[in-house]
Parts: C-alpha cells; structure tokens; sequence
C-alpha cells in the first residue's frame, strides 16, 4: 500500500498576534511548525506502515522553509518527501493549492491520501477535499478513525452528532482530525538521519496542469478587506426562576425582532 | 566558529524540548514525593532512542553527538532532575566506556540492549572509604582460571537495581597503586552480586541509589573492560565525560527553576502589582539567566570536545568539563535558591517545584566529583606537574 500525505507549515497560533494597523499577521518570531491536523494525518499513515508495510510519502507546496516540516516526517519515520516550489505556485488560494496538490498527485502512485482537516492558519478546511475532487476519487472527511482488512477500509467519521461509519474500497481521500491520532515523537535514530535524505524539489513544471491553475492567476479567492473581531459584551446574568426566565428570553428574542 | 547549533542538533532540541515538557514534567512531583523510579519514562524514551544517542548506528544507537546528549539531558531536567540523571549515569558511565574501552565482542554484545533501553546502565566506583579519594578502593577482583572473582561493596550507585549492566572498578594487584586497579563488566543476573538497600535521598528522589554487593561474585574472564591496570584510568576518563552530563543536568535545573521563577513573578502581585515589573525582580533575574547562559556555553563547549576528541584523541576536554560541570552546579544551587526566594512562602511548599528544584540542584555539586575535585582537576591542568 502507498500513502501519499499532504503536509503543511503553518505558524504556531498559539503564539501569534495581529498587528493592529494592517490587521495581517505579525509572522517576525513565531515559530512554524507541522500543521496539527496534518500530523494527525501523518501519524495514521505511519501507523499504517508499522501495520501494514505501507510506504509513506509526504509532500507540501510552500517556500523553501517549509523543508524543515519534511524533515521532521522524515524522523517520525517517512519514507519519502517532495517540496512543491516555484514562484508560479506563490498567492495560491484553496483552490490553486489543491489544483497544484492534485496535479502532482496525479503524477504519483499511491493507493490513499491522507491530509489533515484544516489548517490552523486559514481553518477553511477544503483543499483535501477539493483535491479529491480534481482527482475524481472519493473522500471522507472529518475522519477520526480507521481499518483496513486488506480490501475494505472502514472508516470512522466525526459528525456533529456522533460517528459514522463508512467503508469504501479501492483509491480516496481521507482528511484527519488530530485529536484522534496523537502523534508519535521524532526518534532520535530519525533525526539524526533526516538530513542526509533527500527532499525531491518539484517546480511546476514536474505537476500536471496548467499555468493558469496555479498560482495568484488560479486564485478566485480576492480579499477585500480583512478586520479584527470586536470583542463582544460580557452577557448578563439573570438570576431568575423559570417562569420568569421564559418571560425574559421572550422580550429579549423579541426586542431584537428574531420572533 | 559558529555557536549555533546545527539543524539536527536543533530538531533534535525541539524533540526533547516538547517530549520533556508533554511526558516529563507532568510526573516530576510524583515520582518526588512517592520516591519512585519512572519506568514509564523509561519506556518511552528507549522507543524514541533516547538512551543510545552518542552510540554510532553500527551499534545500535542513534549516531548522535554529545552536544545532543548534553541538550536531552538539559532539556529532561530542566522538567524533572530525576529523568536528566537516569540519562546522564546510563550513558556517560555505562554505555560511553563500554563503547570506548570495550573490545568489539563487548561492544557487539552490551551496546545494542543498552542503546536501545533493553537494559539500562551503572557504574560502580564510590565505596564507603573511597569517595573522593576514589584509589583506596577495597573492592577486589582476583582471576581464578576463566573468571573473575569481585569481593566488596559498592555505595551510592545510580540506577543501582534497575539496570542490566555494570560498569564495576575492582582493585586487581593492592601493591600497584592506582596501576593495580581494573574495571569489569558485570550482568545484574550474574551470581553473588546483589543490590543493598536503597538510600532515601534529599533530592533526585525518583532516581535509583543502591548499595551493590559483591559476594564471592564470578564473572567471565572475557568480562575485564580496558587492560588489567587500567581501570583507575578508565574510571577517570569516564568522570570526564560524565561530568558534561551532570552539568548539563545542572544548567536544566537551572533553566526550569528561572523559567518558573518567570512565570510566576508575573503572576504574583504584590504592593498593586506583579513583582515582576519591580527593578529588584528584573535585575536579579538578568544576572541569573546571563549566569546561566554562560554555563550553557561551557557545557556545550565541553561537549564539543568531547566529540572532537573521539575523532581526535590528542584533544583533551577534562578540564573543560570540570569547569561546566563546576560552574554549572554552582549556578544551578544559586539559581534554585533564589528561585524559592521569588516564590517566598508558596516557594517552599511543595505546590510549586522549585523547592523540589532546590533539593534537587545540591546532588550537582557533589556527584561524579565534588566541586573541590573539579577545582582540582582544573588546577592540575592549569599548574601541570609543580
């Protein structure tokens, strides 16, 4: 079984901030690291070569930097890591990103993908399943379990109620919540290796697509203006009893015209 | 020269710094207050290879350096001294002479159960009449036909008990001085040797420290480690090696203690605000990281060398790693100390750590050499012969 797991780095948001003139992100100083999600999903791969033999191969689109997080699936115990660069993949929207994703993809050989179900910096939670889109295979996302009995994969997928479980068999796409697959340590064995492997740099010339799908030219996304959330008033507390408590959410629900 | 670390060295850094700080600092106090050995820890960092990181792959190990070994045993007791020092003993005073003194059938046969954790290592040098005056060993190792027989008794023994090999210096021939004294291998399992009773210690209270008996106790003659004769040699060599990890240790403690002490002079208030925002507050605390700082530099330049000087052993790094080792226990006793000064009342309850901390900080200044021993060895390398 090959497992192709799509990685990203994104900047630790437990430590960032927006700067309040331009309301972007202040990126000087925080730490990058390895998606969570998508450590979750390279966690469920790498079990799957611990179980199965599976061959794991992780891949990210991003600027040179983002080498690091491929080292990193390097010393949890990836088997192979491509870097997708070139100034045409820069200003990628969801869209471009799993355009680019998907185009390499289609160049690759592998039985399942794996990506995480967002990302911490633009929790949009699409490009996985854009990507199966583009690549026509099925998909289950929110995925927070998962079996293989050596034909048929039995999936247990998070809803807001509960669980589903779905199965499927042949090629698909499968997007991770982290929680559910705590992510081993690099070993020390594997880091010590890590760089002495060799990360394959793909240009867009090794993806399968065309220019215009890439990139700021494939990005319908535009933003028009970005802001910071106000903070919203401290709510009130009634102490009440239950009669009166009906009263009182009735002419408020009805102050604000909602019945 | 460049003072920074290399990108392995800092992968690694982030490794030991988030296993130290998710798996580590949540059992410090426990394992503190019930005296217990963590072998849960144990487990876990034989997994990610934390117990074989200078021991090249050919023997199992991680092929790492001792600049790495320095931080994991910095960043482990930073959280929890107890862990940093199980590290520390199984592979300074075990493993690393095993690997540098032993022969390749020995290498071949111990390196690989230690690298990987299968069993964890101790050396035995310490008796109750040869402390710092570690030549006047009683203990006697005396060969009859294809074994050797130790006679004695061991004290104050790291991970005593819970380790499958020793590292055991054994005097072979009392009329040669410190040229009669030897160093063997001994299996835990093997028969007449036994672990005494267990000390109940101030602090690295989770740690093992045993007494070990030897009753008549018969080891293979292949089992002698080095040459007959140079066991004291060997015993030294290995002290140099082991005191970067006990400075280490000692830089991690430290670091955990002002970390804290941070942390909480943030949060505390006094006189309408946090006291940290009180000049006193800042200016101490600038002199104890600038301290540690520099005892950080002397541990990684000592460890340094010593991985200089296994690809070149005309280097020696003794003195440089009594200086960390020296300077950082030191800092460490006045760090922790100060650390419950900051704390006042709250520090000295067992609430906070730093008190274990404190306790913790003092074993640095006397274990694997006391702080005189290391002006000693400094002072012998700075005067020569006189």
């Amino acid at each position: 079984m090959k497992i192709l797991v799509c990685i990203k780095q994104v900047p630790d948001t437990t430590e960032i901030r927006i700067d309040p003139v331009t309301k972007t992100l202040v990126r000087e100083g925080v730490p990058s690291i390895m998606n969570p999600d998508d450590k979750g999903g390279l966690e469920l791969a790498l079990r799957f070569k611990d179980k199965f033999g599976a061959e794991v191969t992780v891949i990210t689109m991003g600027p040179s930097q983002a080498d690091l997080i491929l080292r990193e699936a390097f010393a949890m115990g990836a088997d192979r890591a491509i870097l997708l660069t070139d100034r045409k993949f820069a200003g990628a929207d969801t869209l471009a990103t799993s355009n680019a994703l998907a185009g390499a993809a289609k160049t690759l050989d592998w039985d399942l993908i794996i990506t995480g179900r967002q990302a911490i910096d633009g929790d949009t939670a699409q490009v996985g399943p854009e990507m199966a889109e583009h690549l026509n295979i099925p998909q289950i996302s929110y995925v927070a379990g998962l079996d293989y009995d050596g034909k048929t994969f039995t999936v247990k997928k998070q809803t807001e109620e509960g669980y589903q479980i779905l199965q499927f068999e042949g090629k698909g796409l499968l997007t991770v919540l982290a929680p559910a697959f705590k992510s081993r340590y690099m070993s020390v064995g594997g880091i010590v290796d890590a760089y002495d492997r060799e990360v394959e740099v793909w240009g867009a010339d090794k993806v399968d697509l065309d220019e215009s799908k890439l990139g700021l030219k494939g990005s319908p996304t535009k933003v028009v203006k970005s802001f910071a959330k106000e903070l919203k008033q401290p709510g009130v507390i009634h102490e009440v009893d239950a009669e009166q408590a009906v009263e009182l959410i009735i002419s408020k629900l009805k102050e604000k015209h909602i019945i | 020269m460049n003072f920074n670390l290399t990108k392995t060295q800092e992968l690694f850094r982030q490794m030991i710094h988030e296993f130290a700080e998710k798996e580590v600092k949540p059992l410090a106090a426990e394992i503190d207050e019930q005296e217990r050995f963590p072998e849960e820890t144990v487990k876990k960092m034989a997994k990610l290879g934390i117990f074989g990181i200078p021991v090249p792959k050919e023997y199992g190990g991680a092929g790492g350096d001792n600049i790495m070994y320095s931080i994991a045993v910095e960043e482990l007791s930073r959280c929890c001294a107890t862990t940093g020092v199980i590290v520390s003993a199984h592979t300074s005073l075990c493993m690393v002479p095993v690997l540098e003194f032993g022969t390749e059938e020995q290498k071949r046969k111990y390196l690989p159960k230690l690298a990987s954790g299968e069993w964890i290592g101790a050396f035995g040098l310490t008796e109750p009449n040869a402390g710092t005056d570690s030549s006047a060993q009683q203990t006697t190792a005396v060969l009859d036909g294809n074994e050797w027989v130790l006679n004695g008794n061991k004290i104050f023994i790291t991970n005593a008990g819970q380790a499958g090999l020793y590292v055991i210096i054994a005097m072979t021939d009392k009329s040669q001085g410190n040229r009669g004294i030897s160093a063997f291998l001994v299996e835990a399992d093997t028969l007449g040797f036994s672990v005494g009773k267990q000390e109940l210690k101030m602090g690295i209270r989770g740690s093992s420290t045993a007494e070990l008996i030897f009753d008549n106790c018969r080891i293979p003659k292949e089992n002698l480690l080095g040459q007959v004769g140079r066991g004291f040699r060997i015993a030294m060599k290995t002290l140099d090696g082991g005191r970067i990890g006990i400075a280490a240790q000692a830089l991690g403690i430290a670091q955990g203690a002002l970390d804290e002490t941070v942390k909480y002079t943030k949060e505390r208030k006094q006189f309408g605000r946090a006291i940290a925002k009180f000049q006193n507050t800042q200016f101490q605390m600038a002199d104890l990281q600038t301290k540690i700082e520099a005892a950080r530099l002397l541990v990684r330049s000592a460890a340094f060398k010593k991985d200089e000087a296994i690809k070149n052993d005309r280097i020696a790094y003794s003195a440089d790693s009594a200086m960390a080792k020296l300077y950082a226990s030191e800092v460490a006793m006045e760090v922790t100390t100060k650390a419950v000064q900051f704390h006042g009342g709250y520090g000295y309850t067992r609430e906070y750590p730093v008190e274990r901390m404190m306790r913790d900080a003092k074993i640095t200044e006397f274990y694997e050499g006391t702080s005189e021993v290391q002006r000693m060895v400094i002072a012998g390398n700075l005067f020569g012969k006189i």
